[in-house]
């Protein structure tokens, strides 16, 4: 009785673990993510307020900014659901 | 569970009973919607191009302002003119995937096709493809690994750190960050809405009959979200076919 419960018990708490470990993942990953796309979104529209007819090409150039910063984000999402399982 | 919720896991979510047969390869409902796309994009730019009026309305206007938002705000940005000739390329990737990602908010189907990693994948091997045959093409064999993997204006000794970086990121980080971005994007965003659907009716019929009132909270944010994930649904179109036309063009020309 007392080995089931504890089989039972390692058990829960490995699938706790991969769930606070997913947690974990995720939440680390998007921190660079967030602060990078604040940095980028940020310069852009420093950019676009004294160069107001240069806002176009800013643009373009802040989504492709924005696309390869949230990329590493993105991975963690993907790898949490992953450790989940 | 003070309301009795309970989720089910992530899996059912992008899991769908198969219309007819069984095995890998049996359609589900995603697959007709796949098919239902292709039909639309095709019905929509056909009548567009029927009647070519000097003034446009009606489909001809929103074809003829996606053409031109595909031309200057894609490519002439990003390729110059002489990637003008894959205009009819990128507006065809464009609107494949603007309205894949857009079931996602459709009343009855609710569901991006693009949340299924083979579809991000499928595109984004068609776009590795292609840009390596264009600079095998544009430059030679030889001449595009070369560019690839020195560029120019480095100190020799660093071409030891760089070069195995470089190779990695242009063969197999760019499809893979490519087919991951789109397909992650919209996973999130669909778990999202599900979230608060899913809550929105737990509240609604779980509830004690005063509590009842609490499922506005959900049902507003599931309003406000929706209307959040049409943009991120036109923008993953946007930058997926902006990073297609980068990596094309990139392609065309050595560094230098």
């Amino acid at each position: 009785m007392l080995d089931v419960l504890a089989a039972q018990q390692a058990g829960e708490l490995a699938s706790g673990l991969k769930t606070v470990g997913a947690g974990i993942v995720y939440g680390g990953a998007a921190i660079g993510p967030g602060i990078g796309i604040g940095i980028v979104v940020g310069n852009a529209i420093t950019a676009m307020a004294r160069q107001p007819e240069a806002s176009g090409p800013v643009r373009t150039t802040m989504f492709l900014g924005i696309a390869f910063t949230e990329a590493l984000a993105l991975f963690g999402f993907v790898l949490a659901f992953l450790l989940k399982g | 569970m003070i309301l009795g919720l309970e989720f089910e896991p992530v899996s059912r979510l992008v899991q769908w009973k198969t219309l007819f047969g069984s095995g890998p390869f049996a359609p589900t409902r995603v697959t007709f919607q796949i098919v239902l796309s292709v039909i639309i994009i095709i019905a929509f730019y056909v009548i567009a191009s029927r009647k070519k009026a000097m003034v446009p309305k009606g489909a001809q206007n929103i074809a003829e302002s996606a053409y031109d938002f595909v031309q200057d705000g894609i490519i002439l940005q990003t390729m110059g003119e002489e990637g003008l000739s894959w205009t009819t390329f990128l507006i065809t990737l464009f609107s494949f995937i603007l309205v894949l990602n857009i079931w996602e908010v459709l009343p009855g189907f609710q569901m991006p096709v693009t949340a299924h990693i083979a579809i991000p994948v499928e595109l984004a091997l068609l776009v590795w493809v292609l840009f390596n045959f264009v600079g095998i093409k544009s430059q030679g064999f030889f001449g595009y690994f070369k560019s690839m993997a020195f560029p120019p204006g480095v100190p020799w000794p660093l071409y030891i750190l760089i070069t195995p970086i470089e190779i990695i990121s242009t063969l197999f980080v760019r499809p893979l960050s490519l087919s991951v971005r789109l397909f992650a994007n919209m996973l999130a965003g669909h778990l999202l809405l599900a979230t608060f659907a899913v809550l929105t009716a737990g509240i609604l019929f779980g509830a004690p009959p005063l509590l009842k009132i609490g499922a506005v909270l959900p049902f507003g944010l599931l309003v406000a979200l929706t209307g959040f994930e049409v943009l991120v649904a036109f923008l993953q179109a946007f930058i997926f076919t902006i990073l297609a036309a980068v990596y094309i063009g990139g392609a065309m020309h050595p560094e230098h």
